[in-house]
């Protein structure tokens, strides 16, 4: 199963990441973990600087802006 | 196109008179509102194309370990260049202090950012004409070295929360980005839907408030109480900016319907930065990383160094 992190401080921007996560994997039927992270220090751990930014397995797949539902559907069947 | 859709619509169709209040109120609305929406998407479409995102990250990499002036000047140029959710301003700020770039640079970026921007700057031009483009992104750049210098001086380090200091930051990693022309046009098409999406509220605001003016004040009023020879008006239209709040796109409509009526370049330049770069959502989010008395600081800076730009302009002009 997928570990899925959305970094954010709670903006709206991040909210909309994370629903469209959870909705992309729901319509695909796939089980995932999803968490958001907001402690600024924990976000820092990962380098990024710009939110909202997803994390997939401990890796940086995408920072700064709402990703695309073809982009998360891509990242989740890979 | 869009004069004679609003003509069609509003004095044709809609029976009222060019030179009723009404009329004429609606009609600046309606040619506006379709004019910056169609702008704005082309614009911003275009602009997701071809960029090759510069991202914050990359700034800090430009800007770490230069001397004071020429980082302040990188910073303020590519805090122009730079678009950023204001919801990134933390990690940013963060993530500049973690890379040892002084406090004051850090704010001249921060400054500069949500003042000028590409779409501003395409919008401007396309609105009020090359001249005052000039002025408007001219007079930015200084309020942001500026402020950022002043700030400086005052040691501002001893404002800034004691957590912030502690983090570690880890190696930062930019995900690649696909670079074949449909995943341009994807991302384009996302910048579109995000950034349209975003600031459509402000935009219309702006167009609403432009609208009023230029339908119901008469042009005497603009002329006398925002005029360049009324000392004072520089100030109060800076004072009266502070607690509003919209984004640099929104505040361009107000501006074109001001100088239409005869207001001063100086005092319209002037509320437009202080509309644009002094915002209460984003001294909110900073007061996570800044205390209080170095925030008041903040803003008593910014707040003169436009009020001298304000002045400056209308006295040259």
């Amino acid at each position: 199963m997928k570990q899925i992190k959305v970094l954010g401080s709670g903006c709206a921007n991040c909210k909309t990441t994370y629903t469209r996560i959870e909705q992309v994997a729901q319509d695909q039927g796939l089980k995932i973990m999803l968490e958001k992270v907001e402690d600024l220090a924990a976000i820092m751990s990962y380098g990024v600087m710009s939110t909202p930014a997803v994390v997939i397995d401990n890796k940086v797949v995408h920072a700064g802006g709402v990703p695309a539902k073809a982009k998360i559907a891509e990242w989740l069947t890979v | 196109m869009f004069e004679q859709l609003a003509n069609l619509l509003i004095y044709h169709w809609g029976g009222l008179s060019p030179t009723s209040q009404l009329g004429a109120a609606l009609h600046f609305f309606v040619m506006d509102t379709t004019k910056i929406l169609v702008m704005l998407v082309l614009i911003i479409y275009l602009m997701g194309l071809f960029r090759t995102l510069l991202s914050p990250e990359k700034v800090r990499e430009y800007i770490r370990g230069r001397s004071t002036a020429l980082a302040r000047i990188f910073a303020v140029t590519l805090g122009a260049v730079t678009p950023f959710c204001s919801c990134s301003s933390i990690p940013l700020f963060i993530g500049f202090v973690e890379a040892g770039i002084p406090l004051g640079v850090t704010f001249s970026f921060l400054i500069a950012s949500p003042m000028i921007n590409e779409v501003a700057v395409v919008l401007l031009i396309g609105l009020l004409g090359w001249q005052l483009t000039f002025f408007y992104v001219a007079a930015g750049l200084t309020v942001a070295y500026v402020g950022g210098a002043l700030l400086e001086r005052f040691h501002p380090e001893q404002w800034v929360e004691p957590y912030v200091w502690k983090i570690q930051m880890g190696v930062v990693t930019s995900p690649a980005r696909d670079t074949s022309w449909r995943g341009r046009h994807e991302f384009a098409l996302g910048e579109v839907e995000e950034i349209v999406g975003r600031i459509w509220p402000w935009v219309l605001i702006g167009i609403g408030v432009g609208a009023a003016v230029h339908g119901y004040v008469p042009q005497t009023w603009a002329e006398t109480l925002a005029g360049k020879d009324n000392f004072l008006t520089v100030p109060l239209a800076v004072l009266i900016g502070i607690p509003l709040y919209s984004n640099a796109v929104g505040v361009i409509p107000l501006a074109e319907a001001m100088l239409n009526k005869g207001a001063a370049v100086g005092t319209t330049l002037a509320l437009m930065m202080s509309i644009a770069a002094i915002s209460l959502p984003e001294l909110i989010m900073l007061r996570k990383v800044i205390r209080w008395p170095g925030l008041l600081l903040f803003v008593a800076v910014l707040t003169m160094a436009i009020i001298l730009v304000g002045w400056t302009f209308n006295l040259l002009t």
